[in-house]
């Protein structure tokens, strides 16, 4: 089987659905002749032509509007929005627009639109190379949102998304593109090769929405994850020496509670992570699931670990991600409680 | 152009007829091949890596054949302007026609010298990045007249709203070298404290407003500001910044159409530099209509100006200002010139154009320009140019010597990591407090959870970052 970095099978994803399906088309700023910032659209264009593989003004909700107005005629759009961190000039088009079309017209009208874009930090971006506004997008009624961890899954839930008849916000944490961060930036990058999720099938393939994967079996807690924070989940574990059970949820809405429910009522211990603020955080929700849920079978309090509440300043990157260390010592306070 | 008509690339065979490789499928536009059929159009730029650099789109005035319309002439007398191209240097370099701002020798010896030290500073900053001293860097080479002769045809209490490529208009108010690099470096005197991605710079005592990392966003702002400035009736006015590319951007509709509602005292700036990363002007709109044209659309006269000629910048800015002061309102000025350098220091643009396009951009090099001019008027020698040059390399070097003293991004000092939770708010909510301890309490004991000492490679750098 191939071996694939994020990079890649994003790239192939996007071939498979080009190659299988005239009404695909991808779009968004530099995407094209260029092959995207992050190169996720390299060849692409050359391959499928510039009616397929469309260079855009820098308009982001231009290009979300645009690939709206695609989507009801019939195509099938994957727009890119090049860094999650502008994506908010499209904002009334996703929240207004995309995700109620249906809902307002009874049906009669819908555009299944992907809305591609790299979140999260660790690379020195800055507050606006950095966030991760998945939690902006949860709270929206309409759309699904949708963040994998790994390449396998980057390709397979790509390909899902495109094909589902509903709108899809797809986050992909630039961070693990090239390799499975673990959260010590102080090691050399590890590359996905040396991950069994980095074999990628070459063809179509999909790994469904709505469906969280348990990616570490335990019995003493339950870790909700996603996206990076799966790999720096997994290091804390070791670090901490519980046997943790980790999911990552992949898909955030709609919400895999079933996986949740059952793993919480299994441990009885949980603790939440993910790289966005903690306020009205996605963080919150679970939370409130979990308890809603799974109450009587708590033996400690849900913690969750997240980035601070602040801007994602530049200068204190690794102070402000959510590492290791404060997840370990998350994960050592549910298992002292009770 | 007509060499590009027929696509990008092998398997695309006409591409303009619709479907590339999809065409013979029933989804995208293979029908469109059929006549009276809508066709999309694709823009192509005139050329690539690899092809001859090819500026015959550009059209350009003869320096001093543009007339200069009065301050106070009506939206219908200005707006042929927005179709020509406002020049005053000519090929002899003298300064010709009524747009001649008749500076002194001083003053344009002042402006090479902001531009010249402009250039140097951005060459020694991309070194630095190179050099990991710094996380990143944008150039403005070759766009330097168009920050520095506007800063000087400006009052200092005239308020500006720059975007990340107007590193002149801060060397141009006087800010400090320094203070310059020490924001680059999120260092001890870092301005932003840390928070901020390198140029993203800002200066409320020299009335220079702070950079966003995304675009278009201080367009509509300074009109507010000069929204303000109105209703408080000062006599100060608002300039504004963006690229052509972010020209596509909504917020470049809020501003002209605040603008033009409110008659607001503002400058609003298009820096036509032919490249938003690797999408050319066409992609903003520029195949059809200068962007300078779209200001009479709005009810705003619009101009447009050789962008490497200080003079005409300057003089432009002037006349604008003048208007504005004048009670005339806003005015958009469309500044053709060149990015020379990448979009940033994450940018390759051999990817995406010939790399000898810098040296056949026809409108020159704004620093060469105004060096032969002061040449021919006896004011200035190659002798001065090469001293002058010597001075401001060593200013330069000085300033990063200082500057690194206060800590760069691998060595100290730096920053306390828990001024992170300052200026979220006026003052600290409880929460943050709380988090802020919760980091006092880790680091006290011991860290945050990485094993050695060198930060990690393989980090995906963007080639935007932000873009162009």
């Amino acid at each position: 089987m191939p071996q694939m970095n994020m990079v890649q099978a994003v790239n192939s994803a996007l071939d498979v659905m080009l190659g299988r399906d005239p009404s695909v088309v991808v779009m968004g700023e530099d995407v094209g002749y260029f092959g995207g910032v992050f190169r996720c659209t390299d060849g692409l264009q050359r391959k499928y032509g510039e009616h397929r593989v469309i260079d855009t003004p820098i308009a982001e909700g231009g290009i979300v509007a645009a690939a709206i107005g695609m989507g009801v005629n019939g195509l099938r759009p994957v727009a890119e929005v090049q860094f999650a961190d502008y994506v908010y000039p499209a904002f009334d088009q996703i929240v207004s627009e995309l995700a109620r079309l249906r809902y307002r017209t009874a049906g009669e009208f819908s555009a299944a639109v992907t809305v591609r874009m790299p979140c999260g930090g660790g690379i020195r971006g800055g507050q606006t190379h950095s966030q991760s506004p998945e939690g902006i997008f949860t709270h929206v009624c309409g759309i699904k949102v949708v963040m994998p961890s790994n390449p396998y899954d980057a390709k397979g839930l790509l390909i899902a998304s495109i094909e589902d008849e509903d709108p899809v916000i797809f986050f992909e944490p630039k961070r693990l593109y090239n390799g499975p961060f673990d959260g010590d930036w102080h090691k050399p990058a590890v590359p996905w090769s040396t991950h069994p999720k980095g074999e990628v099938p070459a063809g179509h393939f999909t790994v469904p929405l709505a469906r969280a994967e348990i990616v570490r079996p335990g019995s003493d807690l339950t870790i909700l994850a996603y996206g990076t924070m799966v790999h720096v989940a997994e290091a804390a574990v070791r670090i901490a020496g519980a046997d943790a059970e980790i999911i990552d949820l992949r898909t955030l809405v709609p919400l895999d509670t079933e996986t949740i429910c059952e793993s919480v009522r299994r441990t009885g211990r949980c603790v939440i992570v993910h790289e966005a603020t903690r306020f009205s955080g996605f963080g919150a929700e679970l939370s409130a699931t979990v308890q809603e849920e799974c109450f009587w079978h708590l033996e400690a309090p849900i913690e969750r670990v997240t980035g601070w509440d602040t801007p994602y300043p530049h200068a204190f990157e690794w102070e402000y991600f959510p590492g290791t260390a404060r997840i370990a010592a998350a994960i050592r306070r549910v298992m002292e409680a009770a | 152009m007509a060499a590009r008509s027929d696509g990008a690339g092998p398997q695309t065979g006409g591409t303009e007829r619709g479907g590339g490789a999809s065409s013979g499928r029933a989804g995208t536009g293979a029908a469109a091949a059929r006549s009276g059929v809508s066709r999309l159009h694709i823009p192509h730029p005139p050329a690539r890596p690899g092809d001859r650099p090819d500026f015959s789109y550009l059209k350009i005035s003869p320096a001093g054949s543009v007339p200069r319309p009065d301050t106070t002439a009506s939206l219908v007398e200005i707006e042929p302007l927005a179709l020509q191209m406002v020049r005053v240097l000519d090929d002899d370099d003298h300064a010709v026609g009524p747009w001649n701002p008749r500076l002194d020798a001083e003053d344009l010896q002042v402006g090479l010298r902001h531009m010249m030290l402009t250039r140097r500073f951005d060459d020694r900053m991309l070194r630095n990045q190179r050099q990991g001293r710094i996380s990143f860097y944008m150039k403005s080479t070759g766009e330097e007249a168009v920050s520095v002769a506007a800063a000087m045809a400006l009052r200092p209490g005239d308020m500006l709203f720059p975007s990340y490529r107007n590193q002149g208009l801060h060397i141009a108010r006087g800010m400090s070298l320094i203070d310059l690099m020490c924001q680059c470096l999120s260092n001890t005197r870092d301005m932003c404290k840390g928070r901020q991605m390198p140029v993203m710079y800002h200066s409320s005592s020299g009335n220079i407003f702070s950079i966003s990392g995304n675009l278009a966003t201080q367009f509509p702002q300074a009109v507010g500001w000069a929204m303000a400035a109105a209703i408080k009736g000062e006599d100060r006015l608002a300039a504004s910044w963006i690229g052509e590319g972010s020209s596509a951007e909504a917020d470049f509709h809020h501003a002209l159409t605040f603008a033009a509602v409110y008659q607001a005292p503002v400058i609003l700036n298009i820096v036509n530099n032919q490249w938003a990363i690797s999408t050319f002007q066409g992609f903003a709109g520029g195949e059809h209509r200068t962007f300078a044209a779209r200001g009479p659309g709005y009810g705003v006269p619009g101009i447009r100006v050789d962008g490497n000629d200080f003079l005409a910048v300057y003089a432009v800015t002037q006349w604008a200002a003048e208007r504005a002061r004048r009670g005339g309102g806003p005015t958009l000025i469309e500044h053709v010139t060149y990015r020379a350098a990448a979009h940033s220091t994450s940018d390759d643009p051999s990817r995406y154009r010939p790399q000898e396009e810098w040296q056949a951009w026809p409108l020159g090099d704004p620093i060469k320009r105004l060096a032969r001019h002061l040449i021919a008027l006896g004011e200035w020698s190659e002798e001065r140019q090469a001293g002058l040059e010597k001075e401001l390399d060593a200013h330069v070097v000085e300033c990063w010597k200082e500057a690194v003293r206060y800590g760069t991004l691998t060595e100290g000092p730096t920053l306390d990591p828990l001024t992170m939770f300052e200026d979220v708010f006026k003052e600290m909510p409880p929460h943050l407090v709380r988090q802020q301890r919760e980091l006092a309490a880790l680091l006290a004991s011991g860290g945050i959870g990485a094993s050695g000492s060198a930060e990690q490679s393989g980090a995906p750098s963007p080639a935007a970052a932000p873009e162009g």
